[in-house]
């Protein structure tokens, strides 16, 4: 079902985003109609995502929470593997390993992350990640709402991800629907956390999001050690 | 006796102001965040959210060793050198009032986490370094700060902060030029403004 929805806002948005040009950044040509996809996702995080945040804390304690973030991280470093794996990144693929094996194993499906207590880090890659390693560059930047800021690259990233998902293999329905359910909903307080900041830090929210995406996923493309970027003075 | 005490009072008072000056960049961050972290933690207002108290945290605490000026110049980028001295001016105190918002609001929210502060790399002689920490938040991944300093004659300044690869220079930089493009600095003042009016001061 999420993957459904990823897939065809991301083809929607692509063709939107198409339709529309004007003069701008280069890394953000499609800005008019990004914009507007940025308006429509204000009110989704106002009147949908907040109050969902509020009964999902209100209803579930933080353990339960910090156990569906565990349990997600685990299927995110399961896909770190690969991407440490196609970026020759053998020590942190060796890390990602231990933690995906002794999470499953020990953490009750990775419920709990038995691994950062003893002191394995996360590898944290991902395929849009291994893309910009590659060399390939990171294209339009998109504003998908309910998805949030992401790049033509990072986008396909996203796609390959989610075309496979080690909770698709659960066998019985609904355990299958509850897991999607918790991992859908565990994403809101966050969201809404993240908009509260950006509304008391930004001057133009659609700007503030899209200069720290950018750097923030730089940052990631070169491990923490990104090259000075050029001035354009 | 009594001038012997004095005396030994301002040898102390020189000790003291001198081992401020030499302080490392990075025992300078611990030391800060350490106490920063405590009063946090200890004040019974700050811990009922009470944001007049945060506030008056920050200012004291933290804000002696901002470089807000180098800061606004620098998120200006080549704007700087077409405001006023009176824009200069202007736009330091609203900006320092917009940021200084945007930090208690997230010190509000300041709850059981940790800082790991990684080893410092420079030379003895470095005028500029980044202290380098990470903020450990458990069943979270770890988000790693950093705090680009320089070396004034008052001792070390922040002129940057980066968290997790976002930098606040940066980031405000694409937004500062944004407004300049729409309205010039004097749209940009007004737009600082607003912002800092806009949002009730509780």
């Amino acid at each position: 079902m999420n993957k459904l929805i990823a897939v065809a806002a991301l083809a929607g948005a692509a063709v939107l985003s198409g339709c529309a040009t004007g003069p701008g950044r280069a890394d953000d040509p499609f800005e008019a109609s990004n914009r507007v996809m940025f308006k429509i996702n204000e009110p989704l995080v106002t009147y949908v995502a907040k109050p969902v945040a509020d009964v999902y804390t209100a209803v579930f304690p933080g353990f339960v929470r910090t156990a569906v973030t565990n349990y997600v991280n685990n299927i995110d470093d399961l896909f770190s593997i690969v991407n440490d794996a196609l970026q020759a990144k053998w020590e942190k693929m060796g890390n990602d390993m231990a933690r995906v094996m002794i999470n499953t194993g020990f953490g009750f499906a990775g419920l709990i992350d038995i691994a950062s207590d003893a002191g394995i880090p996360r590898g944290n890659e991902d395929f849009g990640q291994t893309f910009g390693y590659w060399g390939i560059p990171q294209g339009p930047y998109l504003f998908i709402p309910l998805w949030g800021p992401t790049t033509v690259r990072d986008g396909t990233g996203s796609i390959l991800r989610l075309l496979w998902s080690p909770t698709n293999e659960i066998p019985n329905v609904p355990v299958r629907n509850v897991v999607y359910g918790f991992v859908t909903v565990n994403e809101a307080p966050g969201a809404v956390e993240a908009m509260s900041l950006i509304d008391k830090a930004a001057l133009d929210p659609y700007v503030f999001v899209r200069s720290a995406y950018l750097q923030r996923r730089r940052n990631l493309v070169y491990d923490g050690k990104p090259p000075p970027e050029k001035e354009e003075e | 006796m009594k001038p012997s005490r004095s005396l030994a009072m301002a040898l102390l008072a020189f000790a003291a102001v001198s081992a401020a000056a030499q302080e490392a960049p990075d025992a300078l961050v611990k030391r800060v965040a350490q106490e920063t972290i405590g009063t946090i933690k200890s004040d019974p207002k700050v811990q009922a959210g009470d944001q007049q108290r945060i506030r008056e945290v920050v200012e004291t605490k933290l804000l002696p060793y901002f470089d807000f000026e180098r800061i606004t110049a620098l998120a200006m980028g080549r704007n700087w050198r077409q405001a006023t001295p009176e824009q200069q001016k202007e736009l330091v105190e609203q900006f320092r009032q917009l940021l200084v918002r945007t930090y208690s609001g997230a010190l509000a929210q300041y709850r059981d986490q940790t800082m790991d502060y990684k080893p410092l790399r420079a030379d003895a002689g470095a005028t500029e370094v980044t202290v380098r920490t990470e903020v450990v938040r458990s069943g979270q991944t770890p988000v790693q700060i950093d705090y680009a300093m320089a070396k004034e004659d008052s001792g070390w300044k922040v002129y940057d902060v980066i968290v997790g690869g976002v930098s606040l220079v940066t980031n405000y930089r694409d937004e500062f030029n944004q407004q300049i493009k729409g309205g010039g600095v004097e749209g940009l003042l007004k737009t600082l403004q607003t912002k800092n009016q806009g949002t009730p001061q509780k």
